[in-house]
């Protein structure tokens, strides 16, 4: 009955579109879903609406849940739910029913199923497990439709741990017969492709197979895959440039199918996609470069039609004609299109076209003053996102003649602007030049003042750390920091007096850091007057306590004179019964600090702010606390991370049922290959506890050596600790910054009038043809007034990124270096393993004890060859005890440090030379650990001084060998710095970056870096276990990664042959084989395990990867890959 | 690459929402409520693009529906604004003549579409005939399902 009432209220909505064309797209999904969107939109308040939904939702959860309810019946009351949610009401109580209706219903109803799937679910919802035998069962369905329904779930919520339980049907479906299905594989390939790059490693060229596909839109979904790889690694895809431009060539041509056009364009998304890729290849590649000019010119001049779509090719033409190598004759082209942009009436092309000119001013400054009245009425635009773009390109050209316009321009705009994110971005900028190009100090303290009070609370740490640091380390004239710090005390004491309630918290840190510091420079300012100012601040209502106690801070440094002790006094006493314990402790060491004058100084020392303070980082001065807390049973002492890692393993434990249940569910398909390795031997292993080897994953030690300490008790700490550790930069000399601040003396004069003929000259001033366009935003040293060393080490890293193409070894010859120095597994397990009891054994109790421990033993073992193997050496000796033998052979081998002799050592890579001093590296390989050993040599005539070298890295864990650094390198001669190393994340190749400083005998500072990669094999060693102790880790660990290997062919055990490639190559443990299985076992060092089962079938190695670590197996496999490739 | 297409009508109603990169639903609402007030703040004659934390976002006015696209900083803003026509024209040339009331109806077909034209964040398809063709081949599949489904129900 009701079912009749349904049908025909179906009618209802046909109706109420308007429309008189009838068909199935008009038909409403459902007469309820009608009657309930009629009911809203009669609705006046929000709160009856409220109800209606409540009401609604009550209605589809009673009939969801009843037993009776049709599929068909759910699937109306699923786009229900859906439009419930779409109105911000919850309906979580319908997504089990969700993949329900995606498990069972028909095609049809599948459809609405998956919709509301991926509408209700997300990446990381617990409910999407239970959707895998479903996507499973529809990705082998012979019903096309199916087939794409599932594969269009699988790229847009698959997550990166479900991939590989689907990733062998979608790569299947590569060649599938059906267009439509190809490329929605291809998509969803990219789509794993940005989650899991190594997963899919191995279809590389598959991909090429889609490049060539002989349907358009196949070819055109694998350009996103290609954009991406080339993006990542332009250097490996340069053969196929002459490919892209014959594809563009006939695309631009018309050769493509009609209806591939879009408004009588053909192509465009493929035509942009493809000027994306060219880019891409031939930035700073001639050859690469000349082989596109031609079709270049004939983009530029076929986009001619007056439609958006030809401007955004246009658009995308110049990017790539200002990106690769330069020709003259396109470069006019270009600029004369981003003329036309600029100047058009169309608002959305002007707003193109400014950020066309943004781009390309990095390139070309003077393009800038061609359309500089342009680029001043644009500044006034009504539209606020114009005047935003406007302001990035002012940034872009700033320069030391017309920050000071720029500046203040940009702060005009802060001082509008009401978007958190502008506003924070912003300020970054014009702190960024207002250090970089400031023409005086009052221009600088006024312009931070604006910056500090207009960004409030918002801004970044990094801008008032910044800061502070360049105030306290000044530059190397004594007089010209004075006066800077000079300036900032009187305009802070001004603030001070007018309306600090109206100052943001960071401003007031700020206030109270320096006038604590360095208001005693102005001798006429009694310290009484400054902490009366101070008090003031304290009793301000919104102070926060981080404020309050920067300010004690601040005071306790100020106590002097009579007049100041009387108010100190008062203040101590308030806050010595503060609720806050911070601000107890400050009162306290103020009211102590000040009855002892002679700590005071001591504590507190005036202007010692840039003098090195000692920083103990491994806190050993506690060394005795912790040995005697442990001896009265404390528990040893874990990093959060390591417990992050216990917390993430006892949750794995509740995913083991999926674990086990996948393949047994896949086998249930009849999937190739994927039996579970459980079947095998450990089963009995299932109740074994999985925190037993959470536990001995990481070493307890106290991992402080990397902890930066930045705020300390004295306040801002870096600069101290910087001091020790840091290189002397660059710095200018004295006369260098007089000149400076001379010449910039004649600034644009204030704009009082607002002609824009004068602001014009004022903002462009320094673009002219005279100036060199070094002057642009690549910042130029001279021109940098103010050094900012807290940038530096972004701005190394990027350089040393930039250099390291040339300077890696070619990764197949470190490959082979692998092979060389293959270790006799059989010998070197006990000690490893005895190793690593030991140092768990000591580390727990003390880690910094257990490294001194171990090194003293070196020592006393004294270099023998054979060392490495018998003896558990982990720390070599240091780099004095080699003499360099002859002075002019080059031959690095002699100066390898003893203990390294006996052991494998890869090739000696160069790393950078400057100046006569040459850099190269190796590594060696020993059991616990990985040595890097950086040579430096000295071919000069000269002796260099002051020699500093920083080894650094994100992905490893470096600790330096030598016991004292090298510090001064006399002429020919041969210094040896040793670092060990341990992982400190898996990653294909983990990469160590340094830098080396050192005065040349003529006193001027050199700075250079350099890289250095290494693969991930290097961090791996055998891991000895028995297949029962297997049996159990295998169930622990969470992280896995599934994939088909080849075999090696042509010999009778060919999996024995496989294993043994591996163990050879990688130093992998072959735990046992048995018959068409085999596992394996091996650690990341220092005792991260990763687990591997591998089986024999139908011609291909099925490898099953298991750690605790996530990414390692993914990173192992890769190189499992690499390596039976090159067999 | 898009990160996400929000249809909204004048009134600030939501009429359908797709996310290509996984997000909290804290954070879709708050995109949301974002979107509608910035967009629908926007004056006469000024440009279609606005920015949104990194990204930018790019709208349009289809007689009273909004359709609003957010895509990467460095992405063409032009482009997107094609990419919103043509999903416009996929929608004109299923519903015909497709109206506000045609995607608050059959929103689902709506999703449906899309889902034929864009996948995970990028253009599937730039042929409007073969989009038309599969969205049609699913329909004709989801009619005669509907005719077998309907017999024993009477």
């Amino acid at each position: 009955m009701s079912d009749v009432v349904e049908k025909t209220l179906t009618a209802l909505p046909s109706l109420l579109s308007f429309d008189s064309q009838p068909g199935a797209a008009k038909l409403s999904s459902t007469s309820k879903l009608a009657s309930l969107i009629r009911g809203i939109t009669e609705l006046t308040s929000k709160h009856e609406e409220e109800k209606l939904i409540q009401q609604e939702l009550v209605a589809i959860k009673d009939q969801v849940s009843s037993p009776n309810t049709s599929m068909r019946q759910m699937k109306e009351l699923m786009v229900r739910a859906i439009y419930c949610e779409m109105l911000g009401y919850e309906a979580s109580f319908c997504y089990i029913h969700a993949i329900k209706l995606a498990q069972q219903g028909t095609a049809l109803d599948k459809r609405v199923g998956y919709l509301a799937v991926a509408l209700f679910l997300h990446e990381s919802h617990e409910l999407l497990l239970l959707l895998v035998n479903t996507v499973l069962k529809d990705l082998q369905s012979t019903n096309l439709i199916e087939v794409c329904m599932a594969l269009t779930i699988v790229s847009q919520l698959f997550p990166k741990d479900m991939i590989p339980a689907i990733l062998p049907l979608v790569e299947e479906k590569l060649t599938h017969p059906k267009e439509i299905i190809r490329r929605k594989a291809v998509l969803a390939l990219y789509k794993f492709y940005l989650i899991a790059p190594n997963q899919v490693q191995h279809i590389h060229n598959k991909f090429r197979k889609a490049l060539c596909d002989k349907d358009p839109g196949v070819m055109t979904a694998s350009l996103h895959i290609y954009l991406q790889m080339i993006k990542e690694n332009p250097e490996g895809y340069k053969d196929l440039t002459g490919s892209f431009v014959t594809i563009l060539k006939q695309v631009v041509g018309g050769k493509l199918p009609m209806d591939y056009n879009y408004h009588s364009v053909p192509s465009p998304w493929l035509q942009i996609q493809l000027l994306r890729i060219l880019s891409l290849l031939g930035k700073d590649d001639q050859s690469s470069s000349e082989i596109m000019y031609e079709v270049l010119d004939e983009s530029l001049r076929r986009a001619e039609m007056n439609h958006n779509i030809t401007y955004a090719i246009l658009y995308e033409c110049v990017k790539c004609i200002y990106t690769i190598h330069p020709k003259d004759e396109l470069l006019e082209k270009a600029a004369k299109c981003i003329g036309n942009f600029i100047l058009s009436p169309k608002i959305n092309l002007k707003y193109i076209g400014l950020k066309a000119l943004t781009y390309v001013v990095q390139q070309d400054p003077k393009l800038a003053l061609q359309h500089q009245m342009t680029i001043i009425e644009c500044l006034d635009h009504p539209d606020l996102i114009i005047k935003r773009e406007t302001l990035e390109l002012l940034f872009r050209i700033t320069n030391g003649k017309n920050v000071t316009v720029i500046v203040e321009k940009l702060l005009d705009f802060l001082r509008t602007s009401k978007d958190d994110y502008t506003t924070i971005d912003l300020m970054g900028k014009v702190a960024e030049v207002a250090e970089k190009y400031a023409p005086d100090n009052k221009w600088f303290i006024a312009t931070m003042n604006t910056v500090f009070s207009l960004g409030g609370d918002l801004m970044q740490p990094d801008i008032p750390n910044n800061f502070l640091k360049l105030i306290s380390e000044g530059f190397d004239d004594g007089e010209q920091d004075r006066m800077l710090r000079l300036f900032a005390v009187d305009s802070y004491v001004s603030l001070l007096q007018g309306e600090p309630e109206k100052l943001p918290q960071r401003f007031l840190q700020v206030i109270s850091w320096v006038l604590g510091e360095y208001s005693h420079l102005r001798e006429d300012l009694e310290p009484a007057t400054v902490v009366r100012l101070l008090a003031h601040v304290l009793d301000l209502k919104q102070a926060s306590s981080e404020t309050k106690s920067w300010v004690l801070l601040a005071m306790t440094k100020l106590c002097e004179g009579e007049a100041a002790m009387s108010v100190l006094q008062g203040v101590s006493e308030t806050y010595s019964s503060s609720m806050d314990t911070v601000l107890r402790q400050r009162a306290q060491e103020l009211q102590n600090l000040h009855l002892n004058p002679e700590l005071w100084a001591r504590v507190l020392p005036r202007d010692a702010f840039t003098e090195p303070l000692e920083v103990d980082s491994s806190l050993s001065f506690l060394d005795g606390y912790v040995s005697e807390a442990l001896a009265a049973g404390a528990a040893p002492y874990k990093s959060p991370h390591q417990r992050q890692e216990e917390l993430a393993q006892a949750k794995a434990v509740s995913m083991e049922p999926y674990g086990l249940s996948l393949p047994i569910s896949m086998s249930l398909s009849s999937l190739d290959g994927r039996q579970s390795p459980t079947l095998l031997s450990m089963s009995s292993g299932l109740s074994g506890d999985s925190t037993d080897h959470s536990h001995k994953a990481g070493t307890t030690t106290l991992k402080l050596d990397k902890v930066k300490r930045v705020w300390g008790r004295e306040g801002y700490l870096a600069q101290r600790e910087s001091a020790v550790v840091e290189v002397p930069s660059p710095v200018h000399s004295a006369d260098q910054i007089e000149e400076v601040g001379i010449s910039q003396d004649p600034t644009p004069p204030p704009v009082a009038d607002q002609e824009k003929q004068q602001l014009a000259s004022s903002l462009f001033v320094g673009l002219g043809s005279q100036t060199s366009s070094s002057l642009m935003g690549k910042s130029e040293p001279k021109h940098q007034r103010l050094r900012k060393k807290a940038k530096d080490p972004v701005s190394s890293s990027e350089i040393s990124k930039q250099t390291s193409n040339s300077i890696f070894p070619p990764p197949i010859s470190v490959d082979n270096l692998l092979c060389n120095s293959n270790m006799d597994p059989k010998k070197s397990l006990p000690s490893c393993t005895q190793m690593t009891e030991s140092s768990q054994g000591s580390a727990a109790a003390n880690g910094t004890c257990a490294a001194e421990g171990e090194f003293t033993e070196g020592d006393v073992q004294g270099p023998e060859p054979s060392l490495f193997r018998d003896n558990r050496l982990t720390i070599a000796g240091s780099c004095e005890t080699e003499e360099p033998v002859g002075m002019k052979d080059l031959c690095l081998t002699s100066y390898l440090p003893a203990d390294c002799i006996g052991a494998n050592h890869s090739e000696f890579t160069p790393l950078c030379s400057s100046h006569g001093v040459h850099l190269s590296a190796c590594h060696v390989h020993k059991d616990d650990t990985l040595v890097l050993l950086v040579f430096i040599s000295n071919s000069s005539n000269s002796d260099v001084h002051q020699f500093i070298v920083q080894v650094d890295s994100g992905d490893v864990e470096v600790s330096c060998l030598s016991e004292s650094p090298v510090e001064e390198l006399r002429c020919h001669h041969v210094e040896v710095c040793q670092y060990s190393l341990t992982a400190k994340r898996p990653s294909v190749h983990l990469e160590v970056s340094g830098l080396v400083s050192f005065n040349m005998p003529d006193r001027t500072p050199q700075t250079t870096h350099f890289s250095y990669k290494l693969p991930l094999p290097s961090f791996i060693r055998p891991l000895e276990l028995s297949t029962e102790e297997y049996g159990t880790m295998w169930l622990a660990f969470s992280h896995d990664t599934k994939q088909n290997l080849t075999l090696v062919a042509d010999v009778q055990d060919s999996l024995r042959a496989t294993l043994d490639v591996l163990e050879r190559k990688l130093h992998l443990h072959v735990v046992a084989i048995i018959g068409m299985e085999g596992i394996v076992a091996c650690r990341l060092l220092p005792d991260q395990p990763c687990l591997m089962h591998c089986r024999v079938h139908g011609g291909t190695l099925a490898v099953w990867l298991r750690s605790p670590v996530p990414d390692l197996p993914d990173c192992l496999l890769y190189h499992c890959q690499r390596a039976l490739q090159e067999v | 690459m898009m990160r996400f297409l929000l249809l909204f009508s004048r009134q600030g109603k939501l009429r359908l929402q797709k996310w290509y990169t996984p997000m909290s639903d804290r954070e879709k609402k708050k995109i949301i409520r974002d979107m509608t007030t910035a967009v629908l703040a926007r004056q006469p004659r000024t440009c279609n693009f606005l920015h949104w934390k990194d990204l930018k976002i790019i709208y349009k006015r289809y007689a009273s529906l909004y359709f609003c696209l957010a895509i990467e900083n460095h992405e063409n803003e032009l482009l997107a604004l094609e990419v919103i026509h043509r999903y416009v024209e996929l929608l004109d040339r299923y519903f015909g003549n497709v109206c506000e009331l045609d995607i608050i109806f059959n929103f689902e077909k709506a999703y449906f579409i899309l889902d034929e034209f864009l996948m995970g964040g990028e253009i599937q398809e730039t042929s409007k005939q073969i989009v038309n063709r599969s969205i049609e081949a699913s329909d004709m599949l989801q009619e005669t399902m509907e005719e077998y489904m309907s017999k024993p129900a009477f």
